[in-house]
C-alpha cells in the first residue's frame, strides 16, 4: 500500500491520502484525468479494472469515489474526486480510459447532476428525460410538484449532449445525434420475449446487420439507493433480494458482510457454512435458468424445460428452509434468519447426486448440437482486454479468459477453506460464456458436496444489538454473485441509517458490453449475445 | 382393398341420370369444396392438439389436460376463442393488402391440400401433371407472407416477411428438386400414377441410395419451406416477436396459424406420397400372406398414418433443435442442399436408365 502511495504522490503531488480498508486518494479534479491515465498505464500500478463509481453528496461538496483494482497485482485503491460547485458541478470523465465509466458516469449524472467533461453521451440513464432535479442530492425536492406523475409517454431523445474541453480549457456544450436520420432503427423492447426484463434496445440495422445499439433503461427503477438512505440497516437488507433475484442470497450476503465488517462482528461458523451453501445453491439455480433462457432464446424450447426441472428442486430446498422461493430474505446481520430445515443436508446431497447425470443430458441435448455451435461460436467476441475495460465480471468475464472470481481473488467467508476451481475459457465468444456457466455448475456441486456433510453445530446467528448503528466511515465489500462481482458501498455518519448506500451491480456492466459485442453481428446474434451475457434487468434498474 | 372410386362413380352416375351434366358437375364441385374445408379445419384442430401433446411429451409435461378427457376439447375452445376475437384495425396499414394476405396464404395451402391422394379412388383432381400443379400452388403462399409483412407497416413484420421470402423461395428449389428425383423414378407426374408405381415397393426402398438422399433433402427443405423450427426465422418468436403476422389478430391471425399447421400436414402428405407409397399398403414382394393382411387396413388410414409419422419427425425437429440464423440457412440451402439435390437427380437418372433399382 505504501508503494502505491509513493507512486501516486510522485505522479500527482497534490494528492492527499487516507488509510482505510483500501487506500483513499483525494485528487483535485484538474489533475484527475492525468493521474487516471498514469494509474492505468503505469507498469507498476496498472489499475486496469474500474470496479465502480459511487457518486456521493457530502453537502459542502459533491463528487465520486472510484474503486480500482489491478488485475496484474491484485492491489486495490480508491480515489475521491469532488467539486464544491452545486450549481453546475463538473468533473473530468474517465470514460476514454475505462469504457465501463460510460454507463457509471451517466448514472452519477442522472442522480447527482454532476457533468462529466468529455463524456461522449451525457443523457439521463434511468430517469425520464424531462425529470426535474437530481434525486440523490441531499437537498432534492421530492414533492410531486416538481415531478408530477406523467401521463404521457417519454419522447425518444435522439440528440445527446457532450461537454467538450478545448485546448485552452474552455468547456463547450455540443449536441449530436444518437442515430443518423437515414438509419433503420428497430425497437427491441420494452415488451419483448428476449430482453430478459423490461428494457429497450434501439437497434440500428443495415439489412440484418447491427450497426449500433442505444440502451434505454429505467423502466423498473425503484430508487433502492435513495430508499436505503431513509431506512435502518436491517430494513435495507430486504432490497438486495429484489435486485438480481437470481442471486438473492449472494447480494444479501454481500450487504451483510459489509455491515458486519463495519461493526466488527464475528459470524458463527455454522452461519458462514449455511450462507456459502445457499450462495452456491443460488448460483446453481441461476446458471440453470441461464441455460434454460439461452436455449429458449435460440429456439430450443425443450432444453428450457430441462433446466427448469432441476431448478425446481433447488427452489424446493429454499422453500423448506427460507419459507420462500423467490425473495428469500434469509441472510441477516450476524448470521442467518433461521436454522436450516432438518432435511436440508439430505436434500442437497440428493441434488448433488442427481446433477452430474442431468448435466450430461443438457450437453447431449444442446451443447453438441451443430446449430447451437454455429449460433454461438465466434459470435459476440469479447477480448480479455475489453472484458476488463468494460468490467465484465462473472461467468461472462471468465469466458474471455479473465480470472475475476471474487471467491478466489479476495476470498470472503469460508471460501478460502473450500476446494474448487475457477473456470475460465479463452475464446471470449458466446459459446465460451455458455460453457463457463455449464462448467461452473459442476464446481457448485463440488462445493455443496464438501459442505453438506460438514455443517458445524453451533449458533446460526451472532448476538447483534437491537439498534444497529455503524461507526463513522465508509466501507466497500464485494462478493461473487451469479452474474459477476457484486459490490456494496456504505458511507455512515454514525446514524441508524446509512448516509449513502451504493450497489455496484454486475448486470449494469454487462449491459455496457452489449453494444461493443453486437456491432457487425446479425440481429439474431443480438439475442444469442444477450442470452450468453445473461443480465437481469432488475439488477440494472436498482 | 376398398376402392372409393366405386362410390364416386355411382354418385356421379346418379346425379347425371336426373339432371344435366353441367349441374351435376357444379353440385359435385360444391360438395367437394365443403368437404375439403371441413376436413381442412378438422385436421388443423387435430394437428394443433397433436403438436401440443407431442411437445409436452418431449418436455416432460402433460400438455392440455383440463378441457375434455386428455384435453382433446382444448383445441375447440381455442378455435372458438380465435373466431370471436376482435379484428383490430390498425391505422397505418395498407388496408386492402393487409386483409388480402391471410386469404392468399390459406388459399395456397388449400389448393395444394386438394391434390393429395387420400385413399384408393379418393382424390379430388387427378391430372397428368399433378405434381407440377402441387409445386406451383404451394409456391403461392410466399406472396401472402410478403404482403402481410409489407402491409402491416411494422419493422418486425417487414424483417420477418423478407426473411420469409428469401427462405421460402430458396427452399422450394430443394423441395422441387427432390420431388423431381422421385418423378424420374416413377416416370410420371400423375399422382395416382406415382402411387400405383409403388405397388410392389415404396419408392424409398425401390430407389435406395438416391431416394434416401432425396428424402433427407426433402425433409430439411420442406421444414424450412413451411417456416417451422429450426427454420422458423420469419416468425422467430425471440427475435421478431411473431414475425410477419405480428400485427394480425382474430381470425386473420387464425388463418396464418391454420395454414401453418396444414402446411405441415401437406408436406408430410407429399412425403408420404413420394417416398412412402401414398395410400399404398406396405407390400413385401414374395410374402403374399403378409401383403394380404396389409391390404385389409383401409387405404385412408395408411395415408394418414404415414403423414402423421412424417409430421412426428418434423415436430420432433422443431422441439429439439435451436433456430438457425438466416445467413446460415441460406448458405445451407444454396451451398449444400441444392448442389446435392442436382447431383442426386443425375444419380437417380443413371439408376433408372441402367435399371439398378429394385
Amino acid at each position: 500500500m505504501a508503494n502505491i502511495q509513493e507512486k501516486i504522490s510522485a505522479l500527482c503531488p497534490e494528492a492527499t491520502f487516507e488509510e482505510g480498508e483500501t487506500l483513499l486518494v483525494t485528487v483535485p479534479d484538474a489533475k484527475w484525468h492525468a493521474l487516471a491515465k498514469a494509474m492505468k498505464e503505469d507498469a507498476d500500478l496498472s489499475f486496469d479494472y474500474l470496479v465502480g463509481i459511487t457518486g456521493v453528496d457530502w453537502k459542502e461538496s459533491m463528487g465520486c469515489i472510484y474503486y480500482f483494482t489491478s488485475t496484474k497485482y491484485g492491489t486495490h485503491v480508491s480515489v475521491k474526486v469532488s467539486t464544491t460547485d452545486r450549481e453546475k458541478p463538473m468533473l473530468h470523465s474517465v470514460s476514454d480510459l475505462w469504457k465501463v465509466a460510460l454507463i457509471h458516469e451517466r448514472e452519477v449524472y442522472d442522480f447527482y447532476g454532476i457533468i462529466f467533461i468529455n463524456h461522449p453521451d451525457l443523457r439521463r440513464y434511468f430517469l425520464r428525460n424531462d425529470w426535474k432535479g437530481f434525486p440523490l442530492r441531499k437537498d432534492y425536492d421530492a414533492s410531486d410538484k416538481a415531478n408530477p406523475i406523467r401521463l404521457e409517454a417519454e419522447k425518444n431523445e435522439d440528440d445527446t449532449v457532450s461537454y467538450i474541453e478545448d485546448a485552452e480549457g474552455k468547456i463547450q456544450k455540443k449536441r449530436k445525434l444518437v442515430f443518423k436520420p437515414e438509419e433503420y432503427v428497430i425497437n427491441i423492447g420494452p415488451q419483448h420475449p428476449s430482453t430478459h426484463g423490461v428494457m429497450r434496445m434501439r437497434t440500428a440495422l443495415e439489412g440484418e446487420t447491427i450497426t449500433h445499439i442505444d440502451m434505454v433503461t429505467g423502466y423498473i427503477h425503484r430508487g433502492i439507493e435513495k430508499l436505503c438512505e431513509g431506512l435502518g440497516y436491517p430494513q435495507s437488507l430486504l432490497f438486495t433480494d429484489r435486485m438480481d433475484y437470481m442471486s438473492a442470497h449472494q447480494n444479501r450476503h454481500c450487504l451483510c458482510l459489509c455491515i458486519e465488517k463495519a461493526l466488527g462482528l464475528e459470524v458463527p461458523k455454522r452461519a458462514q457454512v449455511i450462507r456459502v451453501m445457499m450462495d452456491e445453491l443460488m448460483r446453481l439455480s441461476s446458471h440453470l435458468l441461464s441455460y434454460g433462457c439461452l436455449t429458449m432464446d435460440l429456439g430450443a424450447t425443450t432444453a428450457f424445460f430441462y433446466g427448469f426441472r432441476e431448478r425446481e428442486i433447488i427452489l424446493n430446498i429454499f422453500e423448506k428452509t427460507c419459507g420462500a422461493r423467490m425473495s428469500l430474505n434469509y441472510d441477516t446481520i450476524g448470521g442467518v434468519m433461521a436454522d436450516i430445515d432438518v432435511d436440508f443436508a439430505n436434500d442437497v446431497k440428493a441434488l448433488c447426486k442427481l446433477m452430474p447425470e442431468r448435466l450430461k443430458e443438457y450437453h447431449k441435448l444442446f451443447t453438441g448440437n451443430v446449430i447451437a455451435n454455429n449460433r454461438l461460436r465466434g459470435v459476440g467476441v469479447l477480448s480479455r482486454e475489453d472484458a476488463i475495460n468494460l468490467s465484465v465480471t462473472g461467468p461472462s468475464g471468465r469466458g474471455s479468459g479473465w480470472a475475476c472470481d471474487v471467491r478466489k481473488t479476495a476470498p470472503y467467508s469460508i471460501y478460502n477453506e473450500i476446494d474448487f476451481d475457477e473456470i475460465t475459457e479463452t475464446e471470449g465468444d458466446s459459446f465460451a460464456r455458455y460453457m463457463v456457466r455449464m462448467r461452473e455448475m459442476e464446481q457448485c456441486v463440488k462445493i455443496l458436496e464438501q459442505l453438506a456433510d460438514n455443517i458445524p453445530e453451533g449458533d446460526y446467528c451472532a448476538k447483534v444489538p437491537k439498534i444497529i448503528k455503524l461507526p463513522v466511515g465508509h466501507w466497500f465489500q464485494q462478493v461473487e454473485a451469479s452474474r459477476g462481482a457484486f459490490g456494496v458501498y456504505i458511507e455512515s455518519t454514525g446514524e441508524k441509517t446509512p448516509y449513502r448506500m451504493h450497489f455496484n451491480s454486475p448486470c449494469l456492466n454487462l449491459l455496457g458490453a452489449v453494444d461493443p459485442c453486437t456491432r457487425g453481428e446479425k440481429i439474431a446474434d443480438l439475442i444469442a449475445i444477450n442470452a450468453s451475457l445473461d443480465y437481469v434487468v432488475p439488477d440494472v434498474d436498482r | 382393398m376398398f376402392d372409393f372410386g366405386i362410390v364416386t362413380r355411382w354418385f356421379d352416375q346418379l346425379l347425371c341420370g336426373i339432371m344435366p351434366g353441367w349441374l351435376a358437375t357444379t353440385i359435385e364441385g360444391v360438395i367437394i369444396a365443403v368437404a375439403l374445408i371441413l376436413v381442412y379445419a378438422v385436421l388443423a384442430l387435430f394437428y394443433i392438439l397433436y403438436e401440443r401433446k407431442l411437445c409436452a411429451w418431449f418436455q416432460c409435461r402433460l400438455g392440455p389436460m383440463r378441457v375434455g378427457r386428455w384435453g382433446w376439447m382444448q383445441v375447440f375452445a381455442d378455435m372458438f376463442k380465435i373466431l370471436i376475437k376482435e379484428l383490430i384495425k390498425l391505422r397505418n396499414t395498407d388496408k386492402f393488402l393487409f386483409e388480402l394476405a391471410p386469404y392468399l396464404v390459406i388459399l395456397a395451402s388449400m389448393l395444394s391440400f386438394a391434390v393429395l391422394p387420400w385413399g384408393r379412388g379418393l382424390q379430388i383432381i387427378d391430372f397428368n401433371i399433378g405434381v407440377f400443379f402441387m409445386i406451383a400452388v404451394s409456391g403461392l403462399g410466399v406472396i401472402g407472407i410478403l404482403l402481410a409483412g409489407w402491409a402491416s407497416d411494422s419493422k418486425y413484420t417487414l424483417v420477418g416477411a423478407l426473411r420469409g421470402g428469401a427462405q421460402m423461395i430458396s427452399c422450394e428449389l430443394s423441395v422441387a428438386m427432390s420431388i423431381m428425383t422421385m418423378v424420374v423414378l416413377a416416370g410420371t407426374m400423375s399422382i395416382s400414377g406415382i402411387v400405383y408405381a409403388q405397388e410392389d415397393a415404396w419408392f424409398i426402398f425401390k430407389g435406395h441410395v438416391p431416394a434416401i438422399i432425396a428424402f433427407i433433402i426433402y425433409l430439411i427443405a420442406a421444414t424450412a419451406e413451411t417456416n417451422r423450427g429450426p427454420f422458423d426465422l420469419p416468425e422467430a418468436e425471440h427475435e421478431l416477436t411473431a414475425g410477419y403476422h405480428t400485427e394480425y389478430s382474430g381470425i386473420h391471425f387464425g388463418f396464418f396459424y391454420l395454414a401453418e399447421y396444414l402446411n405441415l400436414f401437406i408436406v408430410s402428405g407429399i412425403a408420404a406420397l413420394m417416398f412412402l407409397g401414398g395410400w399404398m399398403p406396405l407390400h413385401i414382394p414374395g410374402c403374399d400372406g403378409f401383403n394380404m393382411v396389409m391390404d385389409w387396413i383401409p387405404s385412408v388410414i395408411w395415408f394418414l398414418g404415414k403423414a402423421f409419422f412424417i409430421s412426428f419427425i418434423i415436430i420432433w425437429f422443431k422441439w429439439s433443435f435451436p433456430r438457425v440464423r438466416i445467413d446460415q440457412l441460406l448458405a445451407m440451402e444454396w451451398k449444400y442442399l441444392m448442389p446435392i439435390g442436382l447431383f442426386n437427380i443425375a444419380l437417380m437418372t443413371v439408376v433408372v436408365v441402367y435399371g439398378w433399382h429394385f
